[in-house]
């Protein structure tokens, strides 16, 4: 039997952003299959010339609305780095805490909201409010507690206030951070049915090699700046970033597209636990089990189960965190600095994937050149190159256009992918 | 009440669109989860792409984010414009161009050049919605506050008048019992933006970028003088007033 087929997903739903999917297939083989991003670009690096240094991470944080907190500490870390500015450890831990908040958010946005309809087989997470109620409750409550971190750190669950250069601007109460650990270790069992409840949902069966990259930990699973590293064993230093990413540009599609040791590599969650399995504790390693997570996994599907793991992970840390900061005297938050000249570069471990932000400041801290490569870009040729080999196992197990289809879509989502953020 | 009577109210259809932005203010619409519940249970969500798969067309009330700068999003904003009753700008890049307008004052070639190097791609000046279709309501802020946003909703559901605050920020901020930002040294802006925000950037201890545009009952005058007496240059208080292209410019010359 000769099969055709001809998939076109205009504006893909349930991601951030504007993305087609384009099959073809004939005569059962595989011609085309293409994953196209068509956001409008923004053009952040233009527009953050001429900016001061206090204000860019204000302006970055406005390339994503889902990950503003790591646009804006990969923002700082960059102003910071140009600046030779040595942050408070009180401020580091601040920051960190915010992170995670994130981390929390956004994860649980995609695991619920945007990727369990598909293993429900339902459009949205609206009819799961009705039809199970306790999956909702899970969603709803583990969200609430994320943006109430980074509600109570930041000032605000989105564009965060109270990140500034030197450290942060307020700290809250202690009464206020005890009540979040206490918060925290109240939605610990939320966490633990969600482990239990991804237990039950079957994840599509497929695995194409790759190569993985993120932040390289040295003492702890690594969030914000440090060595970076490829699952195909290169190591480069923060500032050597570009040897990391090699943007090109591919005609079909406006955001870039990134390469390393490959035709293409993959960061996010999956990649940061494939790379840094070995710093989890063994909480997070027994739950990772049970899902039938191990390193390395190349199966893409599996992003959203890392994403499970990595939420337990930053619920467990943010409790260290507070108890670290609820032991130490809260009043240095803030360093004082000189405002000069230099170059800085930023890694952040934004929830899709390490992010980068770097800059070249004039001695009066304005920009005067700046450059951004976001997880999505990097993940955007990885998750073309899987569509190609997830449509030809399709063909051979004799898929249908729908079953193709609904499998596509969900290897894009299984990204997370942020794609207003990828073209900025 | 009539949920009392037996009566099952009409839910009011809804549509959720992205142009050019972050997706965050589309993101605030699932926030607030104590009442999302509750919220949703008011509306009849159509289409939404970033939360959800149906692509209904038949919608009452369509709320947008973002700004406006390619061709096929002027198309496409017109196509909504016909079939919603009611068409609300979300956020201040649907309000007013937002940051992306920072775009503006560099020619568009040098912008693409700046980014994509000799490949070539389409974009134009950054618009407002209004600049292009009739906007009904604007919901400015970046990002909007889900509270506002859901008590307007709730008001046209009911037919009740929408109203926002004319004093600006800095009156919320004072109720607060804030320490002053222009005390600690920096700019805000809170003394001409419209309230409605509950004055977060001022209460972080950071000065407010006017994001949710002009108020109503601003004393300008005043204003100037408190950026005299701290000696800020024009150039620092430009830069915080072009920032969402959401205020006015006649005011900044004198400073």
């Amino acid at each position: 039997m000769k099969v055709e087929m001809k998939i076109d997903v205009h504006h893909l739903t349930r991601v951030e952003g504007h993305g087609n999917i384009n099959i073809r297939v004939k005569d059962g083989k595989l011609v085309e299959a293409q994953w196209a991003v068509v956001e409008t670009p923004r053009f952040f690096e233009a527009m953050l010339k001429g900016i001061s240094y206090n204000m860019a991470p204000t302006l970055s944080s406005r390339i994503c609305g889902i990950c503003s907190i790591s646009h804006t500490l990969a923002s700082l870390r960059a102003v910071e780095r140009a600046m030779k500015v040595n942050i408070p450890r009180a401020a580091k831990l601040l920051r960190l805490l915010a992170k995670h908040g994130e981390t929390l958010q956004s994860h649980i946005l995609h695991i619920f909201f945007l990727a369990a309809p598909d293993l429900f087989g339902v459009s949205s997470v609206i009819p799961l409010i009705k039809s199970h109620p306790e999956v909702a409750g899970l969603a709803l409550r583990l969200k609430e507690l994320a943006n109430r971190i980074c509600d109570l750190i930041t000032g605000r669950t989105t564009h965060p206030v109270s990140l500034v250069v030197g450290g942060v601007s307020k700290v809250p109460e202690k009464k206020e951070l005890e009540t979040l650990k206490e918060e925290i270790i109240e939605r610990l069992p939320d966490i633990q049915a969600t482990v239990e409840l991804f237990r039950t949902l079957s994840i599509p069966d497929f695995v194409r090699e790759t190569e993985f990259v993120s932040l390289k930990g040295k003492r702890d699973y690594p969030w914000i700046g440090g060595e970076l590293v490829s699952s195909d064993g290169v190591i480069k230093k923060e500032d050597d970033y570009l040897a990391m990413t090699n943007e090109y540009k591919e005609d079909f599609t406006t955001s870039k597209f990134t390469r390393l040791s490959r035709e293409s590599f993959a960061v996010g969650a999956l990649a940061r636990f494939n790379n840094n399995y070995r710093f989890l504790p063994d909480r997070v390693k027994a739950a990772a089990r049970k899902l039938n997570l191990q390193p390395v996994n190349y199966n893409p599907f599996m992003n959203n189960i890392a994403q499970v793991i990595e939420c337990y992970h930053v619920m467990l840390e943010a409790i260290d965190i507070l108890d670290k900061l609820l032991d130490n005297r809260l009043d240095r938050i803030r360093a004082g600095f000189r405002v000069k000249a230099g170059e800085g570069v930023g890694a952040v471990g934004a929830p899709r994937g390490i992010l980068y932000h770097s800059y070249i400041l004039n001695r009066k801290g304005v920009i005067t050149k700046a450059n951004c490569i976001i997880p999505t870009t990097q993940n955007n040729a990885n998750i073309h190159h899987d569509m190609a080999a997830l449509v030809q196992q399709s063909l051979k197990q004799n898929k249908n256009d729908m079953e193709i289809t609904r499998l596509s879509e969900m290897l894009v989502r299984a990204y997370d992918p942020c794609i207003s953020c990828s073209v900025h | 009440m009539l949920k009392y009577l037996g009566i099952e109210p009409e839910k009011i259809k809804i549509g959720v669109f992205d142009f050019t932005g972050c997706g965050g203010c589309e993101l605030q619409l699932a926030n607030k989860e104590g009442t999302l519940v509750d919220f949703l249970a008011l509306l009849d969500v159509v289409n939404f792409r970033e939360i959800s798969s149906d692509r209904g067309d038949d919608y009452d009330i369509a709320l947008i984010e973002g700004s406006i700068t390619r061709e096929d999003e002027v198309e496409r904003l017109k196509e909504i414009r016909k079939r919603a009753k009611i068409l609300v700008a979300l956020g201040s890049c649907a309000c007013f161009g937002g940051v992306n307008t920072l775009k503006n004052k560099f020619p568009l070639r040098e912008v693409v050049e700046e980014v994509y190097g000799k490949d070539r791609v389409e974009t134009g000046q950054v618009r407002a919605l209004g600049d292009v279709v009739k906007v009904d309501l604007q919901i400015p802020g970046c990002p909007v506050s889900k509270e506002e946003v859901e008590k307007i909703v709730v008001n046209i559901v009911n037919g009740a008048e929408i109203k926002f605050p004319k004093y600006p920020v800095c009156v919320e901020c004072r109720q607060k019992l804030n320490t002053c930002v222009f005390d600690l040294g920096q700019i805000c802006l809170g003394p001409i933006t419209r309230a409605g925000c509950g004055a977060p950037c001022p209460t972080g201890k950071v000065g407010c970028l006017g994001c949710r545009g002009p108020a109503e009952e601003a004393n300008y005058e005043s204003f100037r003088q408190i950026l005299k007496d701290h000696g800020f240059s024009t150039a620092e208080v430009m830069e915080k007033i072009n920032f969402f292209n959401a205020l006015p410019e006649m005011m900044i010359d004198e400073s």
